[in-house]
């Protein structure tokens, strides 16, 4: 009954949850749900960059979102716009020009609703791969830098006096997050990667007490979503992407019932 | 223990200043700190304390003058503020092993250490101002720092608490030989063992000894006459240990809370730091 594509849809949204859960940890924890958004929007003119420029589109959507972060980097120096309104410019302006540069190219046919929300059952195998060696890089340099970039979440200026460089946490970052949406434009669109990011992370908060339990349950849950959208996709005929965002907004408000908070990594609770 | 001198110099800010947007923040600040030495910074809000605290740390760049720190200087820091958003699960001893990593024994003594025993699995989001201090200053010794900076160490914390702390205070530096850089969370009360008082007011208005800045025309000229009638100078006493609850115990050993209720501060309950 299940086509090989669907297999395949299944293994790359699973390997894909696997990074946006802990990354989305650090979204939620920094509120760069917006900043997220931005740097989502600024891939579609990394499309129509590579396109103009032939070059690999995964490259070429990581280097104009790395782009966009570093912009704004610097725009925040200036000390004038707010980061808000710095953002509102930054999303709105690369989309915008990404969407006029793909109408110039009128040599390619460009499939422009599958870059906004995705195709997941068309990802070949040669996408399992960059999914996966992506995945693990993302998720081995999170881990190793586990502790700075906690610290420097918690407060960059107790980790610079105690010798840390929040700094340059802070730049790894904005790299990290180019690098999950070059990875997942393919998958779920410029336009549904930052729910993928912030949904899952905000359902496992209510449910766990330390941050790593936290990473691991976002993790799981946005696997969660993946396997219920892809299901529910296929029993209603409804568009993937979407669907799974659907299905991790069901989790997310299933979770807001459940009574007791923290469930896991909870100890005894303190006498208070 | 190992060959901690007293006397080495840790730190060292010559006419150190930092401007910001064209604001002087604070200039010409002298100051140097060695092993075993308590310096209170005292000050007006606004007069450049934490700026001055955050040049040491390295916070902050200095934008004039220069500011020398020994290799390999192992800092402790008890930041002014810190807010903790709700979104970021956090426990006390997950807290603990912020910037570094420690036992559970080592942790539970550091807590135990500031009265926050009952405190390991509690979330930091739940603690009282007053609690989330005491966890706040085990964090920063627990690092065996070489210069421990206090922004504020004792504000949230009760009368007895804050006895206490300045006692712990006391016995850190007399245990550890760490250098002490406290900024005090009001103009009236300074430690007795405090080498050297910094008077601040956007540059260094006077400084000495707590009993010489008390009489120091400088001080009085900033903070009125009454000021010098209410600088208080805690000093410590051996016939008088606190050991009601809420109470700390640095040297003294364990201090048990056979009620097991929670420390009421008189100040804010904050949660939401």
């Amino acid at each position: 009954m299940l086509g090989d594509f669907f297999s395949r849809a299944l293994v790359a949204g699973i390997g894909l949850a696997a990074v946006t859960g802990p990354l989305g940890c650090f979204v939620v924890w920094r509120r760069m749900a917006y900043f997220g958004d931005t740097m989502a929007h600024s891939a579609l003119l990394g499309v129509a960059i590579s396109i103009l420029l032939s070059i690999n589109m995964t490259l070429g959507v990581f280097a104009v979102a790395a782009l966009v972060a570093g912009a704004l980097l610097l725009l925040q120096r200036q000390n004038t716009l707010s980061t808000d309104a710095l953002l509102g410019i930054l999303s709105h302006s690369s989309l915008a020009v990404g969407l006029v540069l793909v109408g110039f190219l009128t040599q390619v046919r460009i499939d422009l609703m599958g870059f906004l929300f995705g195709d997941i059952l068309a990802v070949s195998m040669e996408d399992i791969y960059i999914i996966y060696g992506g995945g693990i890089a993302i998720l081995a340099i999170l881990a190793l830098n586990w502790r700075p970039l906690l610290a420097a979440t918690v407060s960059p200026e107790l980790a610079e006096a105690e010798g840390l460089k929040p700094e340059v946490s802070r730049i790894l970052l904005m790299l990290l997050m180019a690098s999950v949406i070059a990875i997942a434009m393919k998958l779920v669109g410029v336009l549904l990667i930052t729910s993928l990011l912030i949904i899952p992370a905000a359902t496992a908060r209510r449910l766990s007490a330390t941050p790593e339990i936290m990473a691991l349950v976002a993790a799981v849950l946005g696997a969660a979503s993946v396997i219920a959208g892809l299901y529910g996709s296929l029993t209603w005929d409804t568009a993937s992407g979407p669907s799974i965002v659907v299905a991790a907004l069901l989790i997310f408000l299933v979770s807001l019932t459940v009574p007791t908070a923290r469930l896991f990594g909870r100890r005894e609770s303190h006498g208070a | 223990m190992d060959m901690r001198m007293k006397g080495e110099t840790l730190i060292t800010l010559t006419n150190a200043g930092v401007r910001s947007g064209g604001r002087v923040l604070v200039e010409g600040v002298d100051l140097s700190i060695a092993r075993g030495e308590i310096v209170t910074l005292i000050g007006p809000n606004g007069s450049g304390k934490s700026t001055t605290a955050k040049m040491a740390t390295g916070v902050l760049k200095p934008s004039t003058g220069t500011v020398s720190r020994k290799p390999g200087l192992k800092i402790g820091y008890v930041p002014q503020k810190l807010s903790i958003d709700w979104t970021l699960p956090l426990t006390v001893e997950r807290l603990m092993n912020l910037t570094g990593r420690f036992s559970r024994p080592e942790i539970e003594a550091a807590l135990a250490a500031v009265g926050a025993g009952r405190l390991l699995h509690a979330a930091v989001q739940e603690l009282s101002g007053g609690e989330f201090q005491r966890v706040l200053f085990a964090r920063a010794m627990i690092r065996k720092p070489d210069l421990l900076v206090l922004d504020e160490p004792v504000q949230g914390v009760d009368f007895s608490g804050e006895v206490a702390l300045y006692e712990l205070v006391r016995s850190i530096r007399d245990t550890t030989q760490a250098g002490i850089l406290m900024i005090s969370h009001d103009l009236h009360v300074v430690m007795a063992e405090t080498d050297t008082v910094i008077c601040l007011n956007g540059h260094v208005c006077c400084r000495g000894t707590p009993a010489a800045v008390k009489r120091s025309p400088e001080y009085l000229a900033l903070f009125g006459a009454r000021a010098a009638d209410t600088l208080a100078i805690y000093e410590h006493h051996h016939d008088h240990e606190h050991h009601d609850d809420g109470c700390l115990v640095g040297k003294h050993g364990e201090h048990e809370h056979p009620h097991g209720h929670v420390h009421h501060d008189h100040s804010e309950h904050d949660h939401a730091r």
